[in-house]
């Protein structure tokens, strides 16, 4: 008789034993929890792995202070539901402290998230992060484990990799080093969905069609907040979007849509001709090399 | 692509080197499945015209890592994803000059099938030997071989049969490795875009299918010989300080079934402790479940009290497998330090670490000519027959009859790397 998982019972299955390897092997873990889509779903996974028992590990927040409030609100809510425990790791706290020098009020604050991240992962001596991270998204996550061992440093080698075979997930490290583990590696941006359609999620309205006031700059929507402000000259529109990913306000884009359902999302995504991070990500096209980069700085 | 959820995952590999088209074959695949979206695309244009080139080079999709452009290699496995509504494909590309040994055992441990690559102009050579030699070993249980650059050859039928002979007279000194094995041949122009996704007009002679069918209608469900239960411990889940008083006392075990099915009512025994109890419940989340399924993650609880740890193994009660500290297995060497003989070890086996010491290396494998050699050490991708003498027992069978339970690592001590993977043959 056939008996095979579908592919998101595989995709499911196969996050929790990661998730479950983490918990077993590493004796002081942390989940990244940002209140994005991907990170939603490392949550309903961390539930069908740990419950009815706690999570074996807390929620953190590298917070750029550059937030969608609607975000904010809805982390907070979330964490609440759970019952479960969140650490907010700030960059304006590493501002103050002086360990983020900006050159610029409004500059974009992604790339500085590694110098917060790593100044938490020390306070808290933290030995794995666990990531929403997809390899589907971006070149270099291509070629990224899914225990991927950072130095002292954070840093990634992406050169010297350790070898990673069937489910035997090496997440040994000595004091200081640390594991980034991806249980959603093997996940592309339509699994999201559908898993959120199946799980029925529930996610940030922005995520969701709604008016927005935008001006079109260099081939993207730059939605118009306080700290990114419309330029003299430039056309407020007023249209219908949502936001593929969610992150510092700065650098993510929405997309013009009417999907204002799930059902509808997928649709769209499953039509659309453009990548997720090529659409919305504006830190990301600055070189080709980008994202490789600031992995090697102990981006997660 | 067809909006389904009841799809399955097919995971295969892909052997070759560059010189043989195998970037141009997954660059096919993901550009004719309409996988490939047009901001990459648009970089690859650009990066195509940079390098003066006329047409667009679907090699470049595959192109990852900054220090691989600069250098025009590729260093590590890559994992590209496509979908066609019937299946999810996860692809494991695994360089062919780098590395190749340890780049391909990587990919092939997770893969159901490998796709061979031949450059049909050159036909058989030693590192098609080398590749199918690794894909056996690691129990891959579908090959496909593809004979591309067909168009180099004027599509000739005549010459590509004789290849396929050749192939088929050489692939019999591997019969001793894996016996049920199933080959199938393909012509393809990957170039062209010929029996990859679309058939193309140049082959009429060919009526088999196209590589795509092949991977839409390929059967692995039978992939796995042995249906004993094996369902190793990952977390034990004692909720003692919940609000809830009726919590105070449960008890529940994680993991992922590795092979067999887990019913309710099952009789069950841990190893290697012996202590029996039958199944209460089977949960995956807040859903109670009859059946557990090979690959499915779940929470079971048990009729009786009994002590279980992370490590331990449920199997069914009249199974007769029993916990062993000493066994025999096929070892890739990673490591650039070489193996010693002198030192210990830690063997990673499903979710237990027991320290290993090497009792013997038996023979090592020259890859070039299969011929056993004598070894007192192992450098990076050497391959050797070794007997490790363990601290912990662990439950094991033979890696041909379970990948899940017959594979380890083994891990450095002192870096904490992992040095070498290792398939478990046990003798009759």
């Amino acid at each position: 008789m056939k008996k095979l998982l579908t592919h998101l019972d595989w995709l499911e299955s196969e996050a929790i034993h990661i998730m479950r390897e983490v918990a077993g092997q590493c004796s002081n873990p942390v989940l990244l929890f940002s209140g994005g889509k991907d990170s939603l779903c490392l949550l309903r996974i961390a539930e069908k792995a740990f419950r009815p028992g706690r999570f074996p590990f807390p929620l953190m927040h590298v917070d750029t202070g550059h937030n969608y409030p609607e975000v904010i609100n809805f982390r907070d809510k979330k964490v609440n539901a759970l019952d479960e425990r969140l650490i907010v790791a700030s960059l304006e706290d590493s501002i103050k402290k002086g360990t983020i020098v900006l050159k610029s009020e409004k500059e974009p604050r992604n790339k500085y998230q590694s110098i917060t991240l790593l100044e938490a992962i020390e306070e808290h001596k933290f030995d794995c992060c666990i990531g929403g991270a997809r390899r589907d998204e971006e070149k270099a996550r291509a070629k990224e484990r899914i225990m991927s061992f950072r130095d002292e440093f954070g840093q990634w080698d992406p050169k010297n990799q350790r070898p990673e075979l069937w489910d035997l997930y090496n997440a040994k490290v000595h004091k200081g080093e640390n594991i980034r583990a991806f249980p959603i590696s093997n996940w592309t941006e339509m699994d999201v969905w559908q898993y959120i359609e199946r799980e029925k999620l529930s996610l940030p309205d922005i995520y969701f069609a709604h008016t927005r006031k935008i001006v079109r700059r260099d081939n993207a929507i730059v939605p118009i907040t306080e700290v990114t402000p419309a330029k003299n000259n430039e056309l407020i529109e007023n249209i219908m979007v949502r936001f593929r990913t969610v992150g510092d306000i700065t650098c993510t884009a929405p997309v013009e849509s009417n999907a204002d359902t799930v059902e509808k999302i997928i649709l769209e995504t499953a039509s659309t001709s453009i990548s997720e991070r090529g659409e919305t990500r504006l830190d990301d096209q600055v070189s080709e090399a980008s994202m490789e980069q600031r992995k090697k700085e102990g981006y997660f | 692509m067809k909006k389904n959820t009841n799809d399955t995952v097919l995971r295969f590999m892909t052997c070759g080197s560059v010189d043989d088209g195998k970037s141009t074959v997954i660059g096919r695949l993901l550009f004719d499945t309409k996988t490939i979206l047009t901001d990459t695309l648009n970089q690859i244009k650009n990066t195509s015209k940079k390098k003066g080139m006329t047409e667009i080079d679907l090699s470049l999709i595959t192109d990852g890592l900054q220090a691989e452009r600069e250098q025009g290699i590729t260093i590590d496995v890559a994992y590209r994803y496509f979908s066609t509504g019937n299946r999810k494909y996860i692809i494991a590309d695994a360089p062919g000059h780098e590395q190749y040994t340890r780049n391909m055992v990587t990919a092939a441990s997770t893969a159901q099938l490998a796709i061979i690559l031949i450059d049909a102009r050159k036909g058989i050579l030693t590192q098609t030997k080398r590749h199918t030699f690794l894909t056996k070993l690691v129990g891959i249980k579908h090959i496909i071989v593809a004979i591309n650059k067909m168009d180099l050859i004027e599509f000739n039928e005549v010459k590509y049969k004789s290849i396929c002979d050749n192939y088929k007279k050489f692939e019999k000194i591997f019969s001793s490795l894996n016996t049920s094995i199933n080959i199938e041949f393909l012509p393809m122009s990957a170039l062209k875009g010929d029996m990859i996704v679309d058939r193309g007009n140049s082959m009429d002679w060919y009526k088999g299918p196209t590589l795509l069918e092949f991977l839409e209608n390929l059967d692995t469900t039978h992939d796995n010989k042995e249906s004993s239960l094996r369902f190793p411990i990952q977390y034990v889940c004692r909720p003692r300080e919940s609000e809830n008083q009726e919590l105070h006392d449960f008890r529940a075990f994680m993991g992922r079934i590795e092979s067999g099915f887990l019913k309710i009512n099952d009789k069950i025994k841990i190893l290697p402790s012996g202590n029996k109890s039958s199944i209460k419940e089977i949960r995956v989340g807040e859903k109670n479940i009859n059946e557990a399924i090979p690959e499915q993650s779940v929470t079971v609880t048990l009729t009786d009290e009994i002590d279980i740890s992370r490590g331990d193994m449920l199997v069914h009660q009249d199974d007769s497998i029993e916990a062993i500290k000493n066994f025999t297995g096929m070892v890739c060497w990673f490591s650039e330090i070489p193996l010693s003989i002198n030192r210990t070890y830690l063997i990673m086996h499903t979710t237990r670490t027991s320290k290993a010491k090497i009792t013997n290396i038996n023979h090592k494998i020259n890859i070039e000519t299969l011929n056993h050699e004598e070894a007192n050490e192992l450098k990076t991708n050497d391959i050797a027959n070794i007997s490790f003498k363990l601290a912990q027992p662990l439950i094991v069978d033979d890696y041909n009859e379970n990948r899940g339970t017959g594979a380890f690592i083994i891990i450095d001590e002192t870096t904490f790397h992992t040095v070498g993977a290792g398939m478990i043959q046990l003798l009759d």
